[in-house]
C-alpha cells in the first residue's frame, strides 16, 4: 500500500511541475501588457511603464522569473494579485471555502440522488421508471448548466419569489465565519433563522450545480449495477434462494459501487468547471467568479496561482479516489 | 466467440480467404444498422439531428429574415403567441429587434460547425498521438500520458478561457481551445486501444507478412479502434457544443453580433426578468441539439459493440 | 411581495432582539469588489466608493453634485501672490475612528496631512512600498512628483503646501479619493506591530462611516462614525452588497433588500421610472465618447476632411441603439456639468450632403479608412461595436469605406497612441478631478501628442489658452480661456466628438439626501431612509 502511495506521489510531482510551467507560461502568452491594463486609457510615462514593471518583476528574464515562482510555492508564497496587491494564496482561501462548500452540497445530491436511482433503475430494467429515469439523466447532462441556471432563477427566484436570487445568506445576518462554510457558521452563530437563510440560498446554486453529475452518476451505477447483475455468482446467490434485497444490497451493490467511485471522482473536475458557471449566474463569491474575472482583467498571477492550486486540488482528490478505489477493490493489491 | 474473432473486412480475407470484402463490410453495415434501429431513442436522435442539419444548410432560404439586421422599431417583441407578439416575429425579437427565430436558425450553422471542426481537430491529433504512444512504448509513451495527465489535470472550460484569452476572443480560437482540451481522451482511448490489439495474433500476422509500421498503425490496428472512437468522437461533439456556448455566454467565444446560441445567451442576461423568451429559446436550441447527439451516441455505442454495455 | 415583508418583518426580528432601537441600516448594492482599502494605491471608482467617501476625509471635498471644491479637513485656506504656496488650516477636535482594532489618543494634526502625502511620495518613507507592486497610481498619474516642491507642517494645524510651479487644478486634485488624510498614529501602530498590510484592509480614518468588516466578494459592512466632525450621520449601519450582475441589482431594488444600486441595465430604467416604489435619478456623466483622427496623416490633416466626417455621425441613432437613450450628444470635449462648458458653440450637424461638398472641396473622392471600436465595454461608450456600425454606414453613403478593426484592449490602448496610427481611432475619458485641465490639456494638449492626444493633435493657439489658464488661479479668467479654446477645437475638429453618456441611479422612494457627483462617486454621507 505504501509502495503505491509512494509510486503515485513519485508521478505527481513531474505532473506538478509540468503544470506549473504550462500555469507560468500561459500567462505569459496572454496579450496585453498589465501594466497598461492597470493604468486604462491613462497613459503612463516609460520611466513608470519600466518602474512598475520592474516592481512586478517582468522584466528579469523569464527562467529567473519561474525558478522564483516556483521557489515561492514551496513556502506558500503564490505572489500576489496584480489588481488588489493582495497575496494570492489568502484570496484563494477566503474564498474557496465558498466553493467548497458548493461543490461538497453538489455531489452530495448528486451521490444520494444518482447511485438510488441507478440502482433501483438496474434492477427494475426496462419498466417505465428506468426509461424515464434515463431519459431525464440524458437530459441532465445535455442541459448548458448556464442555461439551466438562469430558468431556474426566473421560475423560482422571480415568479414564484421562493428561493432568493443571489448570494450567500441574507444581509441581515452578520457573524465572523468560523469555518468559512455558511450552513456551519450559521449554526455555530446561534442567531435564529440564519441557517436557513444560509439553506435557500444555497438550493438554486447546488441543484444546478449538481445536473450534470447526478445523470452521469445515475447512468454509471446503473451500468454498473446492469454488469454484476448479470454475473455468475449474482445468479448463484440468487439461485441459493437468498431473498432479492440481500442479493442486491450484499453482494451486487459493492462491485458495482467500484467503477461508480471513480466516476464520482472524475466528476471532481466536471464540478470545478461547472462552478464557474454557476458562480458567475449566482453571483456565489467562489474561486470559479474569482479566476473569469482575474482572466477578464489580465490579473496574471491570480490566474496562474489559481489555475495551478486548482490544478493541486483536482490532483490529490484524483490520488485520493485512486487509493479508494484500491481499498475497495478487492482485486488490486498494493 | 473465439477471441480472435475478426472484425474488419481486411481480416476477415486473411484468415477466412474467401467471401469479397465489399460483402462483408455490407454485412457487418446491416448487422450495425439492426442493432441501432431497436434503440427508438437513437433513431429519434439521428432523425432530430439530421432535421438541424438540414436547417443549418439551408438557413438562408428556412429563416424569415435576416439575423444580422436590427430593426428599430420591433425591439424585444414576445412571441407570437402572446400578447402584443406577431406572426411576423415568431419567437419574437431581442433588445434590438432581431428576429430570435432567424437566429436561431443561422446559429445553427455555427454550433454544427463548431463540433465538427472541434471533432476533427482532436480526432486528427489525438488519435495520432494515440498511436505513437501505444505502438512505441517507452518513454516517448511516458512523456505523453504525462502531457495529457497536465491537461486533464485543469477543469476543460478553464482551460479553455485561459487558452482564449492568449488567443484572443473569437469562434475560431474557441474552437481551437476546446479541441485541444477535448483530445487527452482521444489518446488515451486510442493508446489503450492499440496496446490490447498489438499483440493480437492477425497483427502478427500482418507484421509477418512484411507490413512496415506506419501500415501496421493505421491499416491494420487503427480500424479495429473505430468503435470506441466514434463514441467518444460523438460525445465530443456534443461537449464541443456546450463549451463553445459556455465560452460565448463568458463573452470569449463568438463575438455580437454573431447568432452563436451561447452567445445570444450572453447578450439576453440583462433581460432575464422582463423578455423570457430571449434567454428560453437560444437555451433550449442547445438542448435540443445536444441531446439528439447524446442519443444517437448511446445508440451507435450499442450498436456497433454488442460487448459494450447494452441498456 | 413575498420577500420584501419577510425580510422587513426579519429585519424587525433583528433589530427587537439586538436590542436597539430601530437601528437605520441602509444597503448600497455595489457593482463590484473594492481592490483594497487604501484608497492611494488605486484607481477604480469602485474602490473609491468602498475605501475613500466612507471612512476618509480629504483636505478639500467636492460640494455634492458639482466640482467645486469646498472646504473639507482644512477649514480655510490661502494661496500667495505667485501661485506657488498653498498654506491650508486644519479643522480642529477631528477625531480618527475607534475600531476594534485601534483606538486614536489624540486628534487629526499636520503631521497626519504630511504623512499621507509623503507616504506616496517619498521612497524613503517606509509605507512607500508596503505592498508588493505598490503603485501610487492617482499621485503619480495626476504628475504630483513633478509639481511639489514639499509638503511642510507649520504648526499643528497648519500645512503648508510649496508647488515648483503654478498650477491651478492642483486644488481639485486634493479633493480626489487618493488625497484621503490617513491617521500616522495608526500607521505607526501597523509598522511597530509589523502588520504593515493590514492598512490596505483594515482602513482608519475621519470619515463618515468606520470600517467594520469585508467578506470578500461578498458583503462590506460599516457603522456610522460616532464622532464625525460633520454631525454623526442618520443612517447607523451601511452595508455594500456586492451585486456584479445588473439584473439581480434590480431584482434586490425592486424586493426592497437594496436601497440604491449604480450602472443599472439600459433596458430597465424605463420600467424602473414607472415604478411607484422607486424613483431615479440621471445625470451626464463626466465623461465623453470621441472618434480621434490622426491630424499627422492626410486626408486627416485637412480640417475639411475631419468636419465632413464629422457632418456624416448620425450621434441620435447612436444614442437609441447603444445607449438606449441614456446619453446626450457631444458638442464639446467636455460635459456640459463642467464649469466653463461653452454652451454657446454650435455642433457639427448631421448632414450628409454638407459632408459630402466638404469632401469635394478637400478634393477627395473616395476614401478608404480604418475606424478603431474598442472590444471592451466602457462607462462612456457602452458598446463601441455597434456604434463604429452605425459610423461605418452613414460614412458608406458619403463615399468613405470605413473598414472597423479592433483589439485586445490592452494592446488598442498601447496601438492607438503611436503618432503613426492608421484610423480614426474610438475612445473616451472620464474626468478625475473636475477641472477642464484633466480633459483640454490631458488630451489635447501638445505636450500629450504619442501619449493621451490621440488625434495627435498640436495647435499653438489652443494649447498657449490651455497653457495659461494652467497657471491663473482667478476663475473667471480661466472660465474665459476655456471657453476661448472650446472654440478652437471646434473649429479645427481633431476629434468628433459623439456622446456624453448619462450616469442613472436608481433608488427607493424612501431615500433622502442622495445627490448625484458629477464624478460618479457614490457617497452617502447625509443620506437617510425616511418612512
Amino acid at each position: 500500500m505504501l509502495q503505491f502511495l509512494f509510486r503515485r506521489l513519485a508521478v505527481l510531482i513531474p505532473t506538478f511541475i509540468g503544470v506549473s510551467i504550462i500555469a507560468f507560461a500561459f500567462i505569459r502568452l496572454l496579450p496585453g501588457d498589465p501594466v497598461q491594463m492597470m493604468a486604462g486609457e491613462r497613459v503612463i510615462s516609460p520611466e513608470r511603464h519600466a518602474e512598475l514593471s520592474q516592481q512586478l518583476g517582468f522584466d528579469r528574464p523569464i527562467v529567473v522569473q519561474y525558478l522564483d515562482y516556483l521557489g515561492g510555492i514551496v513556502t506558500g508564497d503564490f505572489g500576489n494579485s496584480i489588481v488588489t496587491k493582495r497575496p494570492v494564496l489568502n484570496e484563494f482561501l477566503s474564498l474557496f471555502p465558498a466553493t467548497l462548500e458548493l461543490s461538497l452540497c453538489a455531489i452530495l445530491l448528486a451521490v444520494l440522488v444518482g447511485v438510488p436511482l441507478g440502482i433501483i433503475a438496474a434492477v427494475k430494467r426496462g419498466s417505465w421508471f428506468d426509461q424515464s429515469v434515463m431519459g431525464v439523466a440524458l437530459v441532465g447532462y445535455s442541459m448548458p448548466i448556464f442555461w439551466w441556471g438562469l430558468l431556474l432563477i426566473i421560475f423560482f427566484s422571480g415568479v414564484l419569489q421562493l428561493t432568493p436570487v443571489s448570494g450567500r445568506i441574507s444581509l441581515m445576518y452578520f457573524f465572523p465565519p468560523v469555518t468559512g462554510f455558511m450552513l456551519i457558521d450559521s449554526l455555530l452563530s446561534g442567531q435564529a433563522g440564519a441557517f436557513k437563510s444560509a439553506l435557500s440560498h444555497l438550493i438554486l446554486p447546488t441543484i444546478v450545480l449538481a445536473t450534470i453529475p447526478l445523470a452521469v452518476i445515475a447512468r454509471q451505477t446503473r451500468s454498473a449495477m446492469l454488469e454484476v447483475l448479470s454475473e455468475d455468482y449474482v445468479r448463484t446467490a440468487r439461485a441459493k434462494g437468498l431473498p432479492p434485497r440481500r442479493v442486491i444490497g450484499l453482494h451486487a451493490l459493492r462491485n458495482a459501487l467500484i467503477p461508480v467511485v471513480t466516476t464520482i471522482g472524475l466528476q471532481i473536475g466536471v464540478l470545478m468547471a461547472g462552478a464557474i458557471l454557476t458562480e458567475t449566474i449566482f453571483s456565489w463569491p467562489g474561486i470559479g467568479k474569482w479566476m473569469v474575472d482575474s482572466v477578464f482583467r489580465r490579473d496574471y498571477t491570480v490566474v496562474q496561482g489559481g489555475l495551478l492550486l486548482i490544478a493541486i486540488i483536482i490532483m490529490v482528490v484524483n490520488l485520493l479516489v485512486d487509493v479508494l478505489y484500491g481499498l475497495i477493490n478487492p482485486r488490486i493489491r498494493y | 466467440m473465439a477471441v480472435n474473432t475478426p472484425k474488419t473486412a481486411d481480416e476477415t480475407v486473411v484468415l477466412q480467404g474467401e467471401h469479397s470484402a465489399s460483402a462483408i463490410r455490407w454485412a457487418m453495415l446491416a448487422e450495425f444498422w439492426y442493432y441501432f434501429r431497436q434503440n427508438r431513442g437513437a433513431v429519434l436522435g439521428a432523425i432530430v439531428f439530421g432535421i438541424i442539419l438540414l436547417v443549418a444548410i439551408f438557413a438562408p432560404l428556412i429563416a424569415p429574415h435576416d439575423p444580422v439586421i436590427q430593426v428599430r422599431g420591433a425591439f424585444l417583441k414576445p412571441p407570437a403567441w402572446q400578447a402584443g407578439g406577431s406572426w411576423e416575429y415568431i419567437l419574437g425579437t431581442d433588445a434590438v429587434g432581431r428576429d430570435i427565430l432567424s437566429r436561431l436558425i443561422y446559429g445553427a450553422r455555427f454550433s454544427l460547425f463548431v463540433g465538427l471542426v472541434v471533432v476533427t481537430i482532436s480526432v486528427t491529433v489525438g488519435v495520432v498521438v494515440g498511436l505513437i504512444a501505444g505502438y512505441f512504448r517507452g518513454p516517448l509513451d511516458t512523456f505523453i500520458m504525462r502531457l495529457m495527465d497536465i491537461i486533464l489535470a485543469f477543469p476543460s472550460l478553464l482551460l479553455a478561457l485561459v487558452l482564449v484569452a492568449i488567443l484572443g476572443p473569437g469562434l475560431l480560437n474557441a474552437m481551437i481551445a476546446i479541441a485541444l482540451v477535448l483530445q487527452p481522451h482521444f489518446v488515451r482511448l486510442t493508446r489503450a486501444a492499440v496496446m490490447a490489439e498489438k499483440n493480437r495474433d492477425y497483427v502478427m500476422a500482418a507484421r509477418v507478412a512484411g507490413a512496415s509500421r506506419m501500415r501496421l498503425m493505421f491499416r491494420t490496428i487503427l480500424p479495429n479502434c473505430t468503435a470506441p472512437l466514434i463514441v467518444q468522437a460523438t460525445l465530443s461533439f456534443s461537449n464541443a457544443i456546450l463549451d463553445a456556448a459556455a465560452l460565448g455566454f463568458l463573452g470569449m467565444g463568438a463575438q455580437p453580433p454573431t447568432p452563436e446560441w451561447g452567445t445570444m445567451l450572453a447578450e439576453a442576461r440583462e433581460f432575464v426578468m422582463r423578455a423570457w423568451w430571449v434567454v428560453t429559446f437560444p437555451g433550449l436550441a442547445i438542448l435540443i441539439t445536444v441531446l439528439a447527439i447524446n442519443l444517437m451516441g448511446d445508440g451507435l455505442r450499442d450498436a456497433l459493440d454488442p460487448k459494450l454495455k447494452r441498456s | 411581495m413575498k420577500l420584501t415583508t419577510t425580510f422587513a418583518a426579519a429585519l424587525l426580528a433583528a433589530t427587537v432582539m439586538s436590542g436597539a432601537a430601530a437601528a437605520k441600516t441602509f444597503v448600497y448594492c455595489s457593482e463590484g469588489s473594492p481592490e483594497g482599502f487604501d484608497p492611494g494605491l488605486y484607481t477604480a471608482g469602485t474602490t473609491f466608493d468602498a475605501a475613500a467617501h466612507t471612512v476618509h476625509n480629504r483636505l478639500l471635498e467636492f460640494k455634492p453634485g458639482t466640482t467645486e471644491t469646498i472646504p473639507g479637513l482644512a477649514e480655510d485656506y490661502e494661496i500667495s501672490e505667485d501661485g506657488l504656496e498653498y498654506t491650508f488650516k486644519l479643522r480642529p477636535g477631528v477625531k480618527f475612528h475607534t475600531t476594534d482594532y485601534f483606538t486614536p489618543t489624540r486628534e487629526l494634526n499636520a503631521d497626519d496631512v504630511v504623512y499621507s502625502f509623503e507616504r506616496q511620495w517619498k521612497s524613503d518613507n517606509p509605507w512607500n512600498k508596503y505592498v508588493a507592486g505598490a503603485n501610487w497610481e492617482y499621485f503619480n498619474g495626476m504628475g504630483l512628483p513633478d509639481l511639489l516642491e514639499s509638503v511642510e507642517k507649520v504648526d499643528d494645524l497648519t500645512v503648508r503646501i510649496k508647488l515648483k510651479r503654478p498650477e491651478a487644478p492642483f486644488l481639485a486634485s486634493l479633493a480626489m479619493p487618493f488625497a484621503s488624510i490617513m491617521s500616522k498614529e495608526y500607521l505607526d501602530k501597523l509598522e511597530a506591530d509589523g502588520q504593515m498590510h493590514l492598512l490596505n484592509q483594515q482602513p482608519v480614518g475621519t470619515g463618515p462611516f468606520q470600517f467594520v468588516a469585508y467578506q470578500q466578494d461578498a458583503v462590506i459592512r460599516y457603522k456610522a462614525n460616532p464622532d464625525y466632525w460633520n454631525g454623526k450621520q442618520k443612517i447607523d449601519d451601511l452595508v455594500f452588497a456586492i451585486t456584479p450582475d445588473a439584473s439581480v441589482r434590480y431584482q434586490k431594488l425592486k424586493a426592497g433588500e437594496c436601497h440604491l444600486m449604480p450602472f443599472p441595465n439600459s433596458a430597465d430604467v424605463e420600467e424602473m421610472k414607472a415604478d411607484p416604489n422607486l424613483k431615479v435619478l440621471e445625470q451626464e456623466g463626466l465623461n465623453v465618447a470621441y472618434l480621434a483622427y490622426n491630424t499627422k496623416i492626410a486626408p486627416f490633416d485637412d480640417v475639411r476632411v475631419r468636419k465632413a466626417l464629422n457632418h456624416a455621425i448620425n450621434k441620435e441613432a447612436i444614442v437609441e441603439a447603444v445607449f438606449q437613450g441614456q446619453a446626450t450628444p457631444a458638442k464639446n470635449p467636455i460635459p456640459p456639468t463642467m464649469w466653463s462648458y461653452n454652451d454657446a458653440i454650435e455642433d457639427d450637424a448631421y448632414d450628409l450632403d454638407a459632408a459630402k461638398k466638404l469632401l469635394e472641396e478637400a478634393g477627395v473622392s473616395s476614401l478608404d479608412m480604418k475606424l478603431w471600436a474598442m472590444p471592451v465595454s466602457r462607462p462612456y461608450m457602452l458598446n463601441a461595436r455597434r456604434a463604429a456600425e452605425i459610423m461605418q454606414s452613414d460614412f458608406q453613403k458619403i463615399g468613405v469605406n470605413a473598414e472597423i478593426v479592433s483589439y485586445e484592449w490592452a494592446e488598442y490602448l498601447e496601438r492607438s497612441k503611436a503618432e503613426d496610427r492608421d484610423g480614426a481611432v474610438m475612445l473616451g475619458w472620464t474626468g478625475d478631478n473636475g477641472d477642464p485641465d484633466n480633459f483640454l490639456h490631458t488630451l489635447l494638449g501638445c505636450e500629450a501628442v504619442g501619449g493621451n492626444n490621440r488625434a495627435q493633435w498640436c495647435n499653438e493657439e489652443f494649447n498657449s489658452l490651455v497653457m495659461k489658464a494652467k497657471e491663473a488661479s482667478d476663475i473667471d479668467e480661466r472660465t474665459r480661456l476655456y471657453e476661448e479654446a472650446q472654440v478652437v477645437f471646434k473649429r479645427e475638429a481633431p476629434w468628433a466628438t459623439i456622446v456624453h453618456s448619462l450616469s442613472v441611479v436608481p433608488m427607493r422612494k424612501n431615500v433622502e439626501g442622495f445627490v448625484q457627483s458629477p464624478l460618479g462617486d457614490f457617497a452617502f454621507e447625509g443620506v437617510d431612509l425616511v418612512e
